[in-house]
């Protein structure tokens, strides 16, 4: 470490230069190179698949790459490089899903994979200095597991501060985050890069707004290959989607999909609903099957041919709600109409949706096999799923195809069919494009607005503020088991998240439902 | 449709055929190491399990009967996603209960003495395996512990009956009365020692293959097993109903062996009646993949393996331990088998 001055002249904290990284034959990363200066934040873009993760296991010693080198301060990374080493040499991965445990406290998780003794007082003392030194606050005494996922991600930075981490890289840090929260990270990690010449950060994300607010210098991954890199003054949301998709591939739909995920529309106050109630929740309260209260005070109403999403912060009792309103979980207290036929599409298609190791006419058979008796009409069903394979455009070997064979985009894509197979009179979906890329993304939505073309309710759950936005004609946010009908605009749908209710949004919201809602007084009578 | 299935067919006999094999080159194997002349030992065995029609027939079938039923029992609460371990407990009971009955009443029923000991039987599996669906359901205990410790108390249970409640009426052995033939299960072919329960347990294996196959409540059994989760979000099954079914019809398939063993084979009921069938059963099921029918022919495998070891040790000298190594390697040998497949398909 010579006595380099000048910030501009200090070696990149972290750089990778022509790194390669094949899976089998599939080629992850070709050739990427990537330079982090020192004192900077760095973003890191691409669509699901495009190798951001890949690129930042093989920096972080998780993956060995196939070729290429890394260097930290200047200083090559010889083989074999391992996550020990990188930590020794101050480099610090937030992964997407935590690696905490839940059961241990602050202090128990922050001195995990430390070597020696655990002395309690001594490592709350270390928490506490992180906080007052960086603004991260916990209590370490606080068990992991009942903290709210923002302060989990806290849990899991000042982790990675308590061992001296320099270069940290944060892989989606705000997918899980509401708006004024993920805000807050995102100064938090302007701050963290400015504070010292020796630190930087990588952020790893789809979302163009977080990158372009935040990072000094932006590279795009597209299948592997860096597509485009530079200072952040170079790009605009334009030409970043155009670099992540790709100009052959960009189609005018993507494009207007891109439009609508990244600058949401007014109020669709003039797309009057006449629609009929069906699903209709009043004053409901909800308990889980651990008689936990999940949902306190529910009122609100999904008419025919109408899109309602809602919003919320992950935990605010969604999961119930949506399942009570799908006839999977019964209410406590109140009124809740919802139709037999209504379909529901929960978010972990793996676990919840689908049997992985059975055929995709087995899978056509689940739907509903509870409320079956007798034979089973094998050929018709074998048939239906062969209509609905290319009906919906899934991209399947057939109907004998074993689901687990299929990509996620394409199993989400026939989870939606079988769900609108039987004409439904209601859709119900839970964070419909988790894990998708954006052309599956782009279909899923197609999908929605489809299904409300042809009249039926559909009321959609994201996690995704913008994808709420996006697709919804009414917006209601769920804050600690409680629902209001807030304008579909994106700050007062984030405040709603947080449990900040203006009257005024309120009030305005009620006028705008009312107006929509005259021309048919007698339909609730 | 017809396409799968001639390749499932071909896949069956491949697989039996490459069971078959690795048995021999394993036994050859561990009776070089352990010393013995493989030639010697081995013509013992094939002369025990397969020598002669009364070998086949009195020997090997007659120790595939249980070994199927059981098996049958085992491959349904797997499918289910249960792992019933208690097919030998269960079995046990089958056994007793059915004794009793015959015991007691017996003698004032006639001709429906026998067909009312089958059923009592059955009944008696299904109520010693519903005591583990109810500590399952009720209590959260995990059913491979409940399974095993019933097993136990099962043995114990029947070691206290053969001394007590329904000991022989001179009070010296530890066993109940022997069966009059009027109670005993007809035979198959004079001569033999083979009874209609080879005929019960291939009944069963097709009827429970094409229920599985072809029902709406056989294929809520499968996808249970496969994906609770998705069967009670997806598919609106009552889980807990399903699973609490599945376990009774499991037991009462193992209980139905113990009746059947009573009434076919031993004629009288003792402690070691069942010489670990249901332990067997595992075994037995998993290497069939849980398929019914695949059943029967790993149960016939296993029949014919434990007489041939018999045969071996009697006129070899070759201890009959080494066959059951050769079973257990077997079972080994197939699920790791079973694994790299699944790990290969799951990457292409």
């Amino acid at each position: 470490m010579a006595a380099l001055s000048a910030p501009a002249e200090r070696p990149a904290a972290l750089a990778l230069r022509g790194v390669t990284k094949r899976f089998g034959d599939v080629v992850a990363l070709d050739d990427v190179s990537l330079d982090v200066r020192a004192g900077t934040v760095h973003a890191l873009l691409g669509e699901n698949g495009a190798g951001k993760s890949t690129l930042m296991r093989v920096a972080f010693g998780l993956l060995a790459p196939d070729g290429g080198s890394i260097s930290l301060a200047g200083v090559p990374c010889t083989p074999p490089f391992t996550p020990r080493d990188a930590m020794a040499r101050g480099l610090g991965m937030v992964h997407q899903h935590f690696s905490l445990v839940a059961a241990m406290t602050v202090a128990e998780n922050v001195a995990l994979g430390a070597a020696g003794r655990y002395d309690a007082a001594k490592v709350a003392s270390t928490v506490r200095a992180i906080g007052d030194r960086t603004g991260l606050v916990l209590d370490p005494a606080a068990r992991v597991g009942d903290l709210p996922v923002s302060a989990q991600q806290r849990c899991e930075i000042v982790k990675a501060l308590a061992r001296d981490v320099r270069v940290l890289i944060l892989d989606e840090p705000t997918a899980v985050l509401a708006p004024d929260e993920a805000q807050a990270l995102l100064r938090w990690v302007r701050a963290f890069a400015d504070s010292d010449p020796s630190h930087a950060v990588v952020l790893i994300t789809h979302k163009l707004r977080d990158a372009l607010a935040v990072a000094d210098d932006i590279t795009v991954l597209r299948r592997g290959v860096r597509v485009a890199h530079g200072p952040v003054a170079q790009f605009t949301e334009a030409s970043l989607a155009d670099a992540m998709l790709g100009p052959g591939e960009r189609s005018s739909r993507v494009d207007a999909e891109v439009r609508e995920a990244h600058t949401p529309r007014a109020p669709a106050a003039d797309q009057a609903r006449e629609g009929r109630d069906v699903l209709h929740a009043h004053q409901v309260v909800i308990r889980d099957t651990e008689g936990i209260t999940r949902v306190r005070d529910a009122s609100f109403t999904v008419h025919a041919g109408e899109i309602v999403g809602l919003a919320a912060v992950e935990g605010s009792g969604q999961h119930a709600l949506l399942r009570a309103m799908a006839g999977l979980l019964p209410v406590a207290a109140g009124r809740l109409q919802s139709p037999t036929d209504v379909a529901f599409v929960p978010e972990d298609r793996h676990r919840d949706a689908l049997l992985l190791d059975a055929s995709l006419t087995e899978n056509l058979a689940l739907r509903d096999a509870g409320r079956r008796s007798g034979q089973l009409p094998w050929r018709t069903l074998a048939e239906r799923t062969t209509a609905l394979l290319s009906a919906r455009d899934v991209r399947a070997a057939g109907a004998t195809a074993i689901a687990r064979t299929l990509s996620g985009g394409n199993q989400q894509k026939f989870v939606l069919a079988r769900a609108l197979d039987d004409a439904p009179s209601a859709l119900i979906v839970e964070n419909p494009t988790r894990g998708l890329d954006f052309r599956a993304t782009a279909a899923v939505h197609d999908a929605l607005r489809a299904a409300r073309d042809a009249g039926l309710a559909v009321l959609v759950y994201s996690s995704d503020l913008d994808e709420v936005l996006a697709v919804a004609d009414r917006v209601l946010a769920l804050h600690d088991g409680v629902v209001h009908e807030v304008a579909r605009e994106r700050d007062t749908v984030g405040r709603a998240m947080l449990g900040v209710v203006s009257d005024a949004s309120i009030a305005n919201t009620e006028r705008v439902t009312f107006a929509t809602r005259t021309p048919s007084p007698g339909a609730s009578a | 449709m017809s396409a799968t299935h001639q390749a499932s067919w071909v896949g069956a006999v491949q697989r039996l055929a490459l069971l078959v094999g690795g048995t021999v080159f394993a036994l050859v194997l561990l009776l070089l190491v352990t010393g013995h002349d493989p030639s010697v030992a081995l013509r013992a065995l094939v002369r025990g399990a397969v020598g002669s029609w009364y070998a086949f027939t009195s020997a090997t079938l007659v120790r595939a009967i249980p070994l199927a039923l059981t098996g049958l029992c085992v491959a349904l609460a797997f499918r289910a996603g249960l792992l019933n371990i208690g097919a030998e407990g269960q079995l046990l009971m089958g056994a007793a209960a059915s004794a009793a009955v015959l015991g007691t009443v017996g003698a004032s029923l006639g001709a429906l003495a026998l067909p009312l000991a089958l059923l009592t039987g059955v009944a008696a599996g299904a109520a010693w395996a519903g005591v583990a669906a109810l500590l399952r359901q009720r209590f959260g205990v995990l059913e491979v512990i409940s399974t095993i410790m019933l097993n136990f108390v099962a043995l114990y249970t029947v070691g206290w009956l053969v001394r007590g409640p329904l000991q022989e009426p001179t009070g010296i052995y530890p066993q109940s009365a022997s069966l009059p033939k009027a109670v005993q299960l007809p035979l198959l072919w004079t001569g033999t020692r083979l009874h209609v329960g080879l005929v019960l347990a291939v009944l069963l294996a097709i009827g429970l293959w094409w229920w599985q196959r072809s029902t709406a409540s056989g294929f809520r059994l499968r996808a249970v097993g496969q994906n609770p989760h998705a069967s009670a979000t997806i598919g609106r099954i009552n889980v807990a109903r399903v699973s609490v079914l599945a376990f009774l019809a499991s037991g009462a398939l193992a209980g139905l062996a113990g009746a059947v063993e009573l009434t076919g084979v031993t004629f009288a009921l003792y402690e070691n009646l069942s010489p670990g069938y249901g332990y067997t059963a595992i075994a037995v099921a998993l290497l069939a993949r849980l398929h019914p029918l695949g059943v029967l022919g790993t149960a016939a495998l296993f029949g014919a393996l434990q007489a041939g070891g018999n045969a071996m040790q009697r006129d070899a000298a070759v201890p009959i331990a080494l066959v059951n190594v050769v079973e257990a390697l077997l079972i080994l040998l197939v699920i790791a088998g079973d694994r790299l497949t699944a790990a290969r398909s799951a990457r292409a």
